[in-house]
């Protein structure tokens, strides 16, 4: 955090100066390290070994917070009698199609009912998998068997034993699961000393409880894994079983690294998402709006008001076309067949498929997995726009990239166009950012950008004017095919010499309208029937009176520690999300040290420092009638107002494609066998689709050649640089700061392979080899891992060919392999070699690696079993 | 000048008569220094903004003159960072007026060995031409016999650096446009 969020890391200081102890779980000793109480190194990729370890802990020494778990949790609700665990069956759960490594989640469903997954994956498995459709269908979630006119959701209340004592009950279940995840093993596993881990049980759990919290914050060092998004629910069972969430100083804190990054997860520029996670429709046979939103929405909570989400959205998207008789344009909508991230269109690319790419403050040639295979598809496009400040490598490749030095492309052969747009700075342009912490700040233009740079409110604009007229004019117009486009609402008023759109315009369309054209000021004012119309649900309110929420600036020092007036937190300016959970079951504090939010029993409502994140005057005592569906289904202690059932899932019965619970699987490439299972890795990761000659696997464990590659790498930022570094190589201040790309390694692994501090190494993954300086350094140090010494490799991943500092980008030796629920790519933990010297130039580069492939006997079939 | 106040100019009598004995403070300050302001004491506007690296959202002040900017400092009012920045927002101003920033369209033709200069205008009606054709070479009514209506003939990946106005105006066209392949560093 010191590294890459440092200011940020200001607050952790402050916290550690009133007595908070601070423990840092990392491969590397940072900045973060020489701040921490206690660094514990780690292996790369064993973090669930590691925190299930230390839910093992919490449940074996009964140090969990047992009122908020059977309040607050669903502990005490019983699993069906068709749920088998990984303890069971050897490391995989029930429900699995091994032909098709896809899990029926309805073995995992609570007993009597089902249950939908509040958000992520409700679509969950109709898509590009083989098998006829029926069986898709009936391997599909809820939300699937809903789209297909299957059962209703499941009505009554979920069967509970609050005694917390029979055995299918997720208590007694999660136990179960995690009862071998001793301290032996975790030392086994991760590395990490018994005694040590030891002290970070004691540490996180002597301060959590009633009048203590503790906050976990993580990067991408917990997602980029084929298990990235069970490594964050093992934090999330963790937090919710010692009553960390929902109260102050607790949480589970994502700290992510672009300035909107959380704005464009919230109004996504992802595949399977619209606006306000509402996700993209699957291609079914005679769906409609209706039959989308049966399956999409859930029975209680407030993702039972779906239909009001997705009808405002169409509203402001297609306006008067958007009405009842049209069934508010949703055929408009494009949709999906399975997964279309960007890692399968590279596949698209190479096969001829997608002929244009546009990159928009992107450089997949230097931060996408696989470096190398990101520049061959770009290579068989037929066109690729580039908007960006400088010329980054993704701008570049078909002139001076590693390609065109190997020999492998020549610049006359390549076809593509490419266009390079320069890009208006944030400075040159109005607009809202949303932080990691779900706030939303204005930046206010500065001044007009020079020469052709544009903002992309200006390319996208134009470039939509632009195609709007060409659709228009002639035969065209009348085309179905160009209905969506000419129906758009696309009438932004402009101003300037650039003819710059009005980005506020933009955000009160986000923001939403009544039928008068009055600006909503809640997500609870949207309607179903037309008469709203909202571009994001959970942004609704950022405009509320017309004022630009986003903009506001009080300063921190004339407001509460809580900083309400300071932008605007989606949704309705919640600072801490599920705060209810911050008052016991009667709506008191735990503690008055911890108090957020409370029930006032004279007013009727709940009030407190932040906005309460829950039913304003739904009094604790309420419980709802069985017959109850939607908000009015929230009983008066269930914090958890967007989940079906209202609590916390300590374990998931729908919602996740790979295991209600959280279990540890080695990386895909990896020196080590899974000593927990004989399941090695996620049965379910992501990656016979990437069965591609550019994409080869290594053997793992105790497969014959897997010691070709014996070590262990990681990647990561440095302070001084920006991702793939086209923000920062190209500046002078940050390049010199941090001149070169360097490769970390301990002494020890220095004297074994004859490496030299300042020197050169090559790194070679059956990918690619690079070359990196050598960093001698006790920073890395040696692990002890199943009775070997482990050495890992730590990259910065920041590097490419262009700008004021080069060289060799890591990514290239990165595969793809991907978590199943986000198709997120493994590059915090694979392994590789390393050997003293500079890399070859030209062909025998390739030749490299096509020995290092040979000697540990790759094939296509390398690392794609289960 | 009179003699006095010629004499009470000397730092080292100013050293020996103040408190600054060592000479490091206001004993060894010319009177040229003390004339000196900071560049952003002049600005003619101060425009409020928000450090464009990570997602902290540190506070930050644009200081502008004659239509330049001139510096970018932290804002102190910002109750997230309180006037801090670290070394990339610190780099903030290099990042935005430095000469890495390319301010002109550049095209490269099929099979082009170099950069070829081309007029903004043109460059967006022939992209939107692209679009149009590649859109309409992907275009995919239906598959395996169940309406999709989308194409596959283009894609897009990017948005993380941009404003949540901009990325709404692109999932919305492109989405329109019957774009699925609509990504962004979210995933990755």
């Amino acid at each position: 955090m010191a590294e890459c969020h440092p200011v940020g890391f200001q607050w952790v200081m402050e916290a550690k100066a009133r007595g908070a102890k601070i423990v840092h779980i990392d491969p590397r000793f940072t900045r973060t390290s020489a701040l921490a109480d206690l660094h514990v190194p780690l292996r790369a990729g064993t973090d669930i070994a590691f925190l299930g370890g230390i839910v093992h802990y919490v449940l074996s020494q009964e140090k969990y917070f047992r009122e908020y778990v059977l309040n607050y949790t669903n502990a005490a609700t019983i699993l069906t009698q068709d749920y088998a665990d990984t303890e069971d069956l050897d490391g995989v759960f029930a429900g699995l199609d091994t032909e098709h490594r896809v899990y029926d989640y309805r073995a995992w469903q609570y007993e009597g009912m089902e249950v939908q997954a509040a958000s992520g994956e409700r679509d969950l498995a109709y898509d590009d998998r083989p098998g006829d459709a029926g069986a898709s269908v009936r391997q599909a979630a809820r939300g699937e068997a809903h789209g297909s006119g299957g059962a209703d959701v499941g009505t009554g209340t979920p069967r509970r034993d609050e005694t917390l004592t029979h055995p299918r009950c997720v208590f007694q279940v999660l136990k179960h699961h995690f009862a071998r995840y001793t301290p032996e093993l975790v030392e086994q596993v991760c590395g990490v000393p018994a005694d040590v881990f030891g002290r970070v049980c004691e540490l996180l759990t002597e301060n959590s409880g009633r009048d203590r919290t503790s906050a976990l914050v993580y990067s991408v060092g917990w997602t980029q894994h084929t298990v990235g998004v069970q490594y964050v629910r093992t934090a999330s069972i963790l937090q919710t079983l010692l009553g960390n969430i929902g109260r102050p100083g607790g949480g589970i804190l994502a700290l992510r690294g672009h300035a909107s990054i959380q704005g464009s997860t919230d109004i996504p520029t992802l595949f399977d998402l619209l606006p306000g996670y509402i996700p993209m429709p699957h291609a079914h046979s005679s769906e409609d709006l209706e039959s989308f939103v049966q399956a999409e929405s859930v029975r209680s909570g407030f993702w039972a008001n779906m239909r009001a989400y997705t009808v405002s959205l169409l509203k402001a998207w297609w306006g008067e076309a958007a009405t009842a008789e049209t069934d508010f344009c949703f055929d408009y909508l494009p949709r999906l067949t399975g997964s279309h991230s960007t890692y399968e269109t590279v596949l698209a690319q190479l096969a001829g498929d997608c002929k244009g790419y546009f990159l928009l403050g992107e450089n997949p040639a230097v931060g996408s997995a696989n470096g190398r295979m990101q520049r061959l598809a770009m290579a068989n496009l037929d066109w690729l726009v580039v908007r960006d400040f400088s010329l980054i490598e993704s701008a570049t490749w078909w002139l001076d990239g590693p390609e065109i030095e190997s020999g492998e492309l020549r610049t006359e052969d390549i076809r593509t166009e490419v266009f390079f747009m320069p890009a208006a700075a944030h400075t040159e342009k109005s607009g809202s950012f949303t932080n990691t912490q779900r706030m939303l700040q204005w930046h206010h233009t500065a001044v007009e950008p020079a020469g052709d740079a544009r903002s992309e409110l200006w390319f996208t604009y134009h470039l939509g004017r632009k195609i709007r007229e060409k659709l228009g004019r002639g035969p065209g117009s009348a085309d179905e095919m160009n209905r969506p486009v000419l129906d758009l609402t696309w009438d932004y008023p402009t101003s300037g010499r650039t003819a710059e759109p009005d980005s506020e315009a933009v955000l009160a369309e986000i923001n939403g309208w009544d039928a008068d054209g009055k600006p909503l000021s809640a997500y609870t004012q949207l309607a179903g029937d037309g008469s709203t119309a909202c571009g994001c649900w959970i942004y609704c309110g950022c405009y509320a009176d017309g004022v630009n929420q986003a903009a506001r600036r009080k300063p921190g020092r004339e407001q509460s520690w809580v900083a309400p007036e300071w932008g605007w937190a989606w949704p309705a300016n919640r600072r801490v999300l599920y705060n209810r959970a911050s008052a016991d079951p009667d709506g008191k504090p735990w503690s008055e040290r911890k108090a957020l939010i409370w029930w006032d029993q004279d007013t009727g409502s709940w009030t407190g420092h932040d906005i309460p994140d829950f039913v304003p005057d739904r009094a604790p005592s309420y419980r709802p009638p069985d017959d109850a569906t939607g908000v009015d289904a929230i009983s008066g202690i269930d914090p958890f107002i967007m989940q079906a059932d209202g609590k916390a899932w300590l374990f998931a019965p729908a919602g996740l494609t790979d295991g209600p619970l959280p279990t540890h699987y080695e990386p895909q490439d990896s020196p080590f066998r899974n000593l927990l299972y004989g399941q090695q890795r996620n049965p379910v990761r992501q990656v016979t689709v990437f069965r591609n000659k550019h994409n080869r696997l290594q053997p793992s464990g105790d497969e014959p050649g897997s010691d070709v590659f014996p070590y262990v790498t990681t990647t990561y930022r440095l302070t001084e640089h920006h991702t793939a570094g086209g923000m920062s190589r190209f500046l002078p201040y940050l390049s010199e700061l941090q001149p070169e790309f360097f490769c970390e390694v301990s002494p020890q692994l220095a004297a074994e392979r004859g490496l030299e501090h300042l020197g050169w190494a090559t790194i070679v993954s059956a990918r690619a080899a690079i070359e990196a300086r050598v960093l001698v350094t006790e920073r890395i140090r040696p692990l002890t891992v199943q009775g070997r010494t482990l050495h890992q490799v730590g990259l910065p991943y920041h590097w490419g060919s262009n700008g004021c500092t080069t060289g060799d980008s890591a990514n290239d030796l990165t595969a793809l392999s991907l978590d199943p629920n986000v198709h997120i790519q493994e590059v915090k933990a694979f392994a590789c070699d390393i050997r003293p010297g500079r890399r070859p130039r030209g062909p025998a580069r390739l030749e490299l690696v096509r020995q290092y492939q040979a000697r540990a006997g790759i094939t296509d079939q390398t690392g794609m079993g289960l | 000048m009179s003699v006095r106040t010629w004499i009470e100019s000397w730092p080292a009598y100013r050293q020996l008569t103040t408190a600054d004995r060592t000479g490091r403070g206001p004993a060894a300050k010319s009177a040229a220094t003390a004339r000196l302001t900071p560049r952003i004491a002049t600005a003619d506007q101060v425009v409020k903004s928000v450090c464009p690296y990570c997602a902290v959202g540190c506070g930050q002040n644009v200081y502008v003159s004659n239509d330049r900017v001139t510096q970018i400092e932290g804002d102190p009012d910002s109750p997230v960072s309180r006037g801090r920045l670290c070394p990339k927002g610190s780099a903030s101003l290099q990042l935005t007026t430095g000469d890495a920033r390319l301010h002109r369209v550049l095209y490269r033709s099929p099979g082009g060995t170099r950069w070829e200069s081309l007029d903004l205008e043109t460059a967006m009606d022939m992209i939107a031409d692209r679009v149009i054709e590649a859109r309409r070479q992907g275009w995919q009514w239906d598959v395996d016999g169940v309406r999709t209506r989308r194409t596959l003939g283009f894609a897009s990946l990017g948005g993380a650096t941009l404003d949540n106005e901009e990325n709404y105006l692109i999932k919305k066209l492109f989405t329109a446009l019957g774009a699925i392949q609509v990504e962004n560093q979210a995933r990755i």
